[in-house]
C-alpha cells in the first residue's frame, strides 16, 4: 500500500514537472515575458527605421548598458516606429537633448540603443520623448547610395 | 573456376534474400504486434493503475539520467556555439542556437535514444526474463491474456513518459545553457533571452519536437516490448533480445527523425 503511494506520488510528480517544463518552454524560450517588478523611468523615441531591434535589446551610453528596449510599435498616424525603452533608476541624470541612434553590436549581432549625452541642463524623466533620432543604417540602402554615387562621378 | 565464382555470387544473393526476408518479416510482425497491443489499450486504460505503475518505471526513474544528460549538452551547446559564434562577435545568438537545437533535434533525439537504453532494456529483459521463466504461458493458462495484463501497460508507459522526458530534457538543456553562456562565459543575459524568444516559434520549433517524441515514443516502447516477448526463451535469447532492442531502437529513431524533420519542414 505504501509502495503504491510513493508510485502514485512519483508519477504525479513526474507529470507536474512534465508541464512546468512546457510552460518553461512556452513562456520563457519562445515569447517575451516583460521585466515584472523592475525599477527606473521609460523613454521614448521615434525612427525612421530600426532594422533588426528587439524587444529586450540593450540600451547604453559610451557603451555601458544602462537599459533595455521593452517596446517597439508602430505609429501608423506618422508612419514611424516607435520604441519604448526602461532606464535604470540610477542612471538619472541624463540631459534631454541627448540623442539615439541604433548601432549594431557585430555582424550577425543584434542591434542596440546608443544614446550620446547633449549638453542641456535639464534632465529626462519618466515619459519623456528622445527628440534627436538617427535610424539604424540599412545595408542596402547604403550600397545603393554608394552604387548612384558612384555612377553620377563617372559622368 | 567459374563455377566457384557464380556459387559466391549466388551465396551472397542468397544471404542478401534472406536478410530482406528476415527485415520484411519482423517488421510485418512488428505491425501486427502494434495492432494487437492498440486492441487492447482500452483493457489497459481501464485499469490506469497499471499503467500508472509503467511510467514511473519508464519516466520517474529515467528522470536523473535525462536529466543530467539534458544539462550537459545544454552546457556543451552553448561552449561549442560560443567557441564558433564569436569569431564572428556574434555570441549574442548562443541562447537562440541552443534552443533550437535542444527543441528541435537533440531533445527528442536524445532523450528517445537515452530512453531506449535505460527503459526500453528493462522492459525487454522483464519481459523476455517473463517468457523464459514460463510467467506469459502461466498467465495464458489461467485465461489472462499477457498483451493486455503485460505488454499493453508497458507500451502505455512508454508512450506516455517519452513526451514529457523530452520536454524536461530541453528544458533542463536551455537551464544548462543559460549556466554556460550567462553565468560561467558572461553573454548579456537579456540577448541570451530574447533573441532566444525572438527566434524559437511555439508551433513550429517547440511543437514539431514535441510531435517528434510522441513518434520516438511509439517507436521505443514498440520495439522495447515486442523484443521482449518474442525473444527465445533462454538466458542467452533475453540478453539477445536486449541488445536488439537498443540497436533497432537507435537505428529507428534516427531513420525516422530524419523522415520527420523532412516532413515537419516541408509542411512549413
Amino acid at each position: 500500500m505504501q509502495q503504491t503511494r510513493a508510485v502514485e506520488l512519483g508519477t504525479g510528480l513526474f507529470v507536474f514537472m512534465g508541464i512546468l517544463a512546457l510552460f518553461f518552454l512556452t513562456t520563457r524560450v519562445t515569447t517575451f515575458d516583460a521585466y515584472a517588478g523592475d525599477q527606473g523611468y521609460e523613454l521614448q523615441a521615434r525612427f525612421d527605421q530600426v532594422g533588426t531591434l528587439k524587444v529586450r535589446s540593450p540600451v547604453s551610453i559610451s557603451g555601458v548598458q544602462i537599459g533595455r528596449v521593452t517596446a517597439i510599435e508602430f505609429d501608423s498616424e506618422r508612419l514611424e516606429a516607435v520604441v519604448t525603452m526602461r532606464i535604470g533608476a540610477e542612471y538619472d541624470q541624463i540631459p534631454n537633448d541627448s540623442d539615439a541612434s541604433i548601432l549594431t553590436a557585430g555582424i550577425l549581432g543584434g542591434q542596440y540603443i546608443g544614446l550620446q549625452p547633449g549638453g542641456a541642463e535639464e534632465y529626462f524623466a519618466d515619459g519623456d520623448e528622445i527628440l534627436f533620432t538617427q535610424s539604424a543604417v540599412v545595408l542596402e540602402q547604403l550600397i545603393s547610395k554608394y552604387l548612384f554615387s558612384q555612377a553620377g562621378g563617372d559622368e | 573456376m567459374e563455377h566457384r565464382e557464380t556459387g559466391g555470387l549466388r551465396r551472397v544473393l542468397r544471404e542478401v534474400g534472406y536478410s530482406l526476408r528476415g527485415f520484411l518479416g519482423t517488421f510485418g510482425a512488428g505491425q501486427l504486434f502494434l495492432l494487437r497491443i492498440l486492441a487492447d489499450l482500452p483493457y489497459a486504460l481501464a485499469r490506469p493503475r497499471l499503467v500508472i505503475r509503467q511510467v514511473y518505471v519508464a519516466g520517474v526513474q529515467s528522470l536523473v539520467v535525462i536529466m543530467l544528460a539534458g544539462l550537459f549538452v545544454g552546457m556543451v551547446l552553448a561552449l561549442q556555439g560560443y567557441n564558433t559564434l564569436s569569431r564572428f562577435g556574434a555570441e549574442d545568438t548562443i541562447g537562440m542556437v541552443a534552443a533550437l537545437g535542444l527543441v528541435r533535434e537533440l531533445g527528442p533525439v536524445v532523450t528517445a535514444l537515452l530512453f531506449a537504453g535505460r527503459a526500453g532494456t528493462a522492459l525487454s529483459s522483464e519481459i523476455g526474463l517473463m517468457k523464459a521463466t514460463d510467467q506469459l504461458a502461466g498467465m495464458e493458462m489461467m485465461a489472462v491474456d499477457p498483451i493486455k495484463r503485460v505488454v499493453a501497460p508497458r507500451f502505455l508507459g512508454g508512450v506516455i513518459a517519452v513526451p514529457i522526458l523530452t520536454l524536461i530534457f530541453s528544458a533542463m538543456g536551455i537551464f544548462g545553457a543559460w549556466l554556460e553562456a550567462v553565468v560561467i562565459l558572461g553573454v548579456d543575459e537579456g540577448a541570451f533571452w530574447g533573441q532566444m524568444q525572438a527566434q524559437v516559434d511555439l508551433r513550429e520549433d517547440v511543437m514539431s519536437g514535441v510531435i517528434k517524441s510522441v513518434f520516438f515514443g511509439v517507436a521505443a516502447s514498440l520495439l522495447a516490448v515486442f523484443e521482449g516477448y518474442n525473444c527465445v526463451p533462454t538466458a542467452e535469447g533475453v540478453g539477445r533480445a536486449t541488445t536488439r532492442a537498443v540497436v533497432h531502437t537507435s537505428l529507428t529513431v534516427l531513420v525516422l527523425n530524419f523522415m520527420l524533420t523532412a516532413w515537419l519542414l516541408g509542411g512549413n
